[in-house]
């Protein structure tokens, strides 16, 4: 049912979308990693001008690298950053992962 | 004129409090504006306004204090805590249904959790009630997620070299609490004195729960 599975590489995809978007613009075309599925929900996107959300999409718990996401950041190699995105953000990363 | 210096200092800070006030009484009115436009289209009535004000102000971190402590205690409930949350806080009487999802993340003495919304201000509203004006600033908001440990020390919580962080942006339809490591000296402490240790900034990571009080 889902398109990524725990554990593979993922990028976020860097498209500019107008509207009520609940992808941040600071993941757009980083490469994360699958941590877990969060369930299946109605599209933000279409929700917030009173579409029915329909069909309902699978929502990913995405981790990336806190290093990956801003540069100089000032902590662990190891710190992260977990975010929710649902699956039309996300595409197949070419192995560049860690 | 013995209050002129405190004149000085009380207008400064009056002039520092302008621009957030007009600009909360321009939000205000804006919403009150659409709220008559909704009541008028037969979208809401004002009894529903009415009915979810009082359901969040029915919520409180007090909730979330009483879920903690029981994982502290007990743990069969802590697994249920972390696995399912939703279920975790139907066992306490605390009603958290409805679509958004629910998770708990569990600090250890390897990994610190810390919670916020960068897009807007998404909470555990129905275990926890309204989130606190600083997490729904913009100053927070777009510093966790880029110097979490600055901000956290902000707060006054120095995360050690040793301890990952791990910074959640509830960006979606789950809306994330932290389970905080059980406080050193706190043994001998039954459930409802555990309760009182856990403050609600404890339960969105930018602190630690309170040490105990140490009696004799």
């Amino acid at each position: 049912m889902t398109r990524f599975e725990p554990g593979v590489h993922v990028r976020v995809r860097s498209d500019e979308k107008p509207g009520h978007v609940r992808t941040p613009d600071y993941v757009k075309g980083k490469t994360g990693r699958i941590e877990g599925i969060q369930g299946a929900f109605k599209n933000p996107e279409s929700l917030a001008y009173g579409g029915s959300g329909l069909p309902e999409l699978p929502l990913y718990k995405v981790g990336f690298r806190q290093m990956d996401l801003w540069e100089g950041y000032a902590g662990l190699a190891d710190d992260a950053l977990y975010i929710d995105l649902y699956e039309h953000w996300l595409e197949p990363a070419q192995k560049e992962a860690r | 004129m013995s209050g002129t210096h405190r004149d000085g200092e009380h207008d400064g800070r009056h002039h520092e409090g302008v621009k957030p006030r007009a600009e909360a009484d321009y939000y205000a009115g804006r919403i009150r504006a659409i709220e008559e436009l909704l009541v008028e289209k037969g979208v809401l009535t004002k009894e529903d306004v009415r009915r979810q004000i009082e359901y969040l102000d029915a919520r409180s971190p007090a909730n979330g204090a009483r879920m903690v402590a029981r994982a502290w205690v007990d743990p069969e409930y802590k697994t249920l805590l972390l696995s399912d949350t939703k279920a975790a806080a139907a066992e306490l009487g605390i009603d958290a249904s409805g679509p958004v999802e629910f998770v708990t993340v569990e600090n250890t003495p390897e990994v610190h959790n810390l919670i916020v919304c960068t897009l807007c201000s998404c909470y555990p509203r129905a275990i926890l009630g309204r989130p606190p004006d600083w997490y729904k600033s913009f100053n927070y908001r777009s510093r966790a997620v880029v110097e979490p440990r600055a901000v956290m020390k902000e707060f006054g919580l120095e995360i050690p070299e040793n301890v990952r962080v791990a910074v959640h942006d509830s960006s979606a339809d789950v809306r994330y609490m932290v389970l905080p490591i059980r406080p050193p000296g706190t043994k001998g402490m039954n459930e409802e004195e555990l309760t009182g240790l856990i403050t609600r900034d404890a339960l969105i990571g930018v602190s630690a729960p309170l040490a105990p009080v140490r009696t004799g």
